[in-house]
């Protein structure tokens, strides 16, 4: 059972780092709404709006798979920090279909509205998803009592604190790791413009794209340390034999030292990420730093939520009411749930395979404005 | 408690908001990608560039809809867990398992190669982009499979067990999640509707073509490939309703009795063909519960059992304990107010068992689950105050299950029409009244479509799992008020999507009516 519950850990926790490594489009949708230029702008946004969907979906999948496999953290966050993600719904309802919509005749609205609604998921819904991972970290106000299902007059097992969310959006350790991964989407939403447009003879929109790699990433990495200073230096819950939970002070630190793999992954998915975007803006040649940069941020993020997960450590705080906490051995599913799920996740190198393998199709060669004037549909 | 109430009824009420607009979108992708996949397959055996242009067309309004389906669709995974907190830890270890196999086996399929079909037609051979066509359409239908998975076992939850350390149900067998007979039947049921609410609206928009005699050719090959779809759907459509009306009566008779308005069953019982509900009924007032009606002689008992001389209960009659079984035969089963009983004496014992577990007590533990398991079939019931709250809204489902089975009728007769003017009369496909016949049919096939929906939903209140675990039990603990302002939210939000869809739409077809969608240029 252990065994499987890490297991899903670790799947819930790469899900978390694709997640964010896909943010690039939210990044890149809040990088073009100042845009000016007609034709850069179209370029741009249906360069985004050819992956928009890819995000779109692992979020829906990260959605799935923690509800599946522990549903105890999806009834007490989601009933809970109500307001939390409502906010993050709706922008990405916003999303939804403001590429399709957004330069299609009798859109009602105009397209000024749908660019806004993008700008508004791309800054709403990275800082959001940011508070919302800051919390597993940062704890929160409720509490959780099974046995509350059998009182009739108020059977609902887990409760928060009447702001439903609201505490939790303007705690200032979540916003730092929410503005955090809102200027890293930014950074990404660059170099995705790098790598993956053919912007032709048009020097100013490349050296626009550098100016926002430096600008955003530097901004990013000082937010980051604030981040990781914060918790390191925060204590982290722990449970005893007794079952008793208590706090432990740098938990999150003395998690990647004693989980030494993890730390060191993390070093390394550091590492890639400031090679990406440090060579991205100082050499001019090199266009490949999305890669170095993304798949550096998959393994920073996956190994951050580890560490909130592992090493019997709390991933949900209660700040109110310590017991409450949620540990991924009493938040999960059941062993037959977790083991016939894990039999699905043998299709994860299938889907990986078939969505590399279209990423290539369809960017090769690069997207780039002759091609939209050819292209009968366009956003 | 009133504010529980409360909250239970607006959160009620967004779920079903948001269940119904996303169910405008979706029969629309499931019908036409299947018709999109027709046309790119004559286009890929043919090589003939007006099937090309064809699929084209059709697609452009695909790829409008599918957004909002996907932006709708959304709202409703996350508000399992902000609204039906409860609900989320009580079974998710069950209804978990299908949503997210639903992510990781459909959605990716989807999103992965809608990107080729729409955007792929000078970056892929053609093979590739046919089957980039057909697996977004089976993305499509893998996707309807897992979440209906996820709603039989709502309505009839089989292969799981209850926990009582946990105090919640644990999978026990997944095959009999997965392909639970009720699950098989309504996934085909389901999709075949959306094939049939795609055919229509193809047949619809041709009509438009017609009558504006623009695009005629366009028109009516589209007619032609849509009526066989349409026909073929609803032909299967009716026989997997069939089948669900058998699987009703024996699951779930409570939601036939109101499907009926049956209060006191028979055998050899009549079905209602029209009727209106008497409004003043009450359950035991003995008034008539139609006032007037135009009945089908032994009909319910053919639809039930597929046995004209058989009993069907009513109302009543369940609520005192006689029911069918699933062969269909008459048993005294237990009467509501026993079932009640049953459930408080279970979550009393489960209450005993949970303090006898908190002092280590294990011979308090082994009797209170005795005790427990001997009651937890009705353990639901236990929520409940009198046998009223077990009945559904008779009316709705009464009216809405018409609605479906006349809208069934009437979209039968379209497509023959439709198929027997193409083949025998082709000359009057221009006629303007059959134009304005395909035309109007549009929303009436919406309608049709939502009304099961209803019929299906509505019938089975009051419960969120059948049996176990009534909505009310099923919350979050969030004032009412928080939930109504995101309700009139989410009113506004679909308004304006549906508002901004529709026009849209609107447009493109005015568009396409003022060029040459099989000989014109290819950008337009």
């Amino acid at each position: 059972m252990e065994t499987l519950q890490i297991y899903w850990w670790f799947v819930i926790s790469l899900l978390g780092g694709l997640l964010v490594a896909l943010l690039f489009v939210q990044g890149g949708q809040s990088l073009i709404w100042s845009e000016r230029k007609p034709e850069r702008k179209s370029l741009l946004v249906n360069a985004l709006g050819r992956k928009w969907e890819l995000t779109f979906t692992t979020l829906v999948v990260f959605g799935g798979a923690y509800f599946a496999s522990f549903p105890l953290y999806y009834s007490t966050s989601f009933g809970g920090a109500y307001w939390l993600w409502m906010a993050i719904l709706v922008s990405f309802i916003l999303q939804a279909v403001s590429y399709e919509f957004r330069s299609k005749p009798g859109n009602i609205f105009g397209t000024l509205t749908y660019d806004t609604f993008l700008w508004i998921n791309g800054c709403v819904g990275c800082v959001l998803l940011g508070v919302a991972v800051g919390m597993q970290f940062f704890g929160a106000n409720f509490e959780v009592c099974r046995a509350d299902i059998l009182n009739g007059s108020s059977p609902v097992i887990s409760k928060w604190d009447s702001t439903h969310g609201l505490d939790v959006m303007f705690d200032l350790s979540n916003l730092l790791l929410g503005f955090a991964v809102f200027f890293l989407a930014r950074t990404l939403g660059a170099l995705f413009f790098l790598n993956n447009v053919n912007m032709g003879t048009d020097a100013k929109g490349i050296q626009k794209i550098r100016y926002h790699i430096l600008v955003n990433g530097t901004v990013f990495v000082l937010l980051f340390l604030a981040f990781l200073f914060a918790l390191f230096m925060s204590d982290g819950y722990s449970r005893m034999d007794n079952g008793l939970v208590v706090k432990v002070p740098y938990k999150y630190f003395f998690n990647l030292i004693d989980l030494w793999w993890i730390g060191a992954t993390f070093l390394i998915g550091v590492l890639m990420v400031l090679y990406g975007i440090i060579r991205s803006y100082f050499d001019k040649k090199f266009r490949r730093g999305f890669w170095w940069a993304a798949i550096g941020v998959v393994l920073t993020v996956t190994s951050l939520l580890c560490i909130s997960g592992y090493n019997n450590t709390s991933f949900l705080p209660s700040v109110t009411h310590r017991q409450s906490s949620l540990f991924i051995d009493n938040a999960s599913s059941s062993e037959f749930t977790l083991r016939v799920m894990a039999w699905v996740t043998v299709l994860l190198p299938l889907v990986i395979g078939y969505i590399a393998y279209v990423w290539h199709k369809m960017t090769s060669p690069k997207i780039s404005s002759s091609e939209l004037r050819k292209e009968d549909h366009i956003y | 408690m009133d504010e529980l109430f409360s909250t239970v009824d607006w959160s009620r009420g967004q779920f079903a908001l948001t269940a119904m607009i996303h169910w405008l979108f979706v029969p629309l992708s499931i019908g036409l990608s299947l018709i999109v996949g027709i046309m790119e397959s004559i286009f890929f055996k043919t090589g003939n560039e007006r099937w090309k242009r064809m699929a084209k067309f059709w697609m452009l309004l695909f790829g409008i809809n599918f957004a909002c389906g996907v932006a709708t669709g959304i709202i409703l995974e996350f508000e399992f867990g902000t609204n039906w907190s409860n609900y989320s830890w009580f079974v998710g270890d069950i209804f978990g398992a299908p949503l997210a196999i639903e992510g990781i086996a459909a959605f990716f399929l989807e999103s992965t190669f809608i990107a080729v079909m729409f955007f792929g037609w000078n970056r892929v051979s053609r093979g590739f982009h046919l089957a980039s066509t057909w697996l977004t359409a089976a993305g499509i239908c893998l996707s309807a499979y897992w979440i209906l998975v996820a709603n039989a076992w709502m309505q009839y939850p089989v292969g799981m067990e209850f926990d009582p350390d946990q105090m919640r149900n644990v999978m026990a067998d997944f095959m009999s999640v997965a392909f639970s007979p009720v699950a098989v039947n309504k996934f085909f049921h389901t999709v075949l509707s959306g094939w049939v609410l795609g055919a229509t609206f193809v047949i619809g928009v041709s009509c438009w073509f017609l009558l504006k005699k623009s695009n005629v050719e366009f028109a009516k090959d589209s007619m032609k490939i849509a009526s066989w779809v349409g026909l073929a759907g609803i032909v299967l459509t009716m026989w997997t309703g069939d089948g669900s009306a058998v699987q009703v009566a024996r699951v779930q008779p409570m939601k036939l009795a109101a499907m009926e308005g049956l209060y006191n069953g028979s055998c050899g019982q009549s079905l209602v063909g029209f009727g209106i509900i008497n409004p003043y009924k009450e359950r035991t007032d003995g008034q008539d519960a139609i006032l007037c009606e135009i009945s089908i002689p032994k009909g319910l008992s053919i639809l039930a059992n597929h046995d004209p001389d058989s009993f069907v209960p009513g109302i009543n009659d369940l609520i005192e304990g006689i029911s069918i079984n699933a062969d269909g035969d008459t048993i005294n089963t237990v009467s509501y107010e026993e079932r009640i009983a049953q459930g408080r004496l279970a979550q009393e014992a489960l209450r005993d068992y949970d303090h006898a577990r908190a002092t280590n007590n294990a011979e308090a533990m082994a009797e209170a689950k005795e005790r427990f398991m001997a009651n937890f079939k009705y353990f639901g019931y236990g929520y409940l105050d009198s046998v009223e709250d077990a009945v559904p809204p008779v009316a709705l489902t009464f009216y809405m299950f018409r609605i479906m089975v006349m809208g069934g009728g009437y979209l039968m007769l379209l497509f023959i029409v439709m198929l027997f003017v193409n083949y025998r009369k082709p000359k009057i496909l221009e006629n303007k009244l059959l134009n304005i016949f395909g035309l109007i049919s549009i929303p009436i096939v919406w309608l049709v479509s939502e009304a099961g929906w209803i019929t299906a939903e509505v019938g089975r209140q009051p419960w969120t799992i059948q049996d176990l675990l009534p909505c009310r039990a099923a919350i979050s603990d969030i004032q009412p008020e928080s939930v109504q302002l995101t309700f009139w939210m989410f009113v506004v939000v679909f308004a304006g999507l549906l508002i901004a869809e529709i026009s849209i739409m609107l447009r493109e077809i005015g568009k396409a009516t003022r060029r040459d969608i099989l000989n014109g240029p290819d950008k337009h």
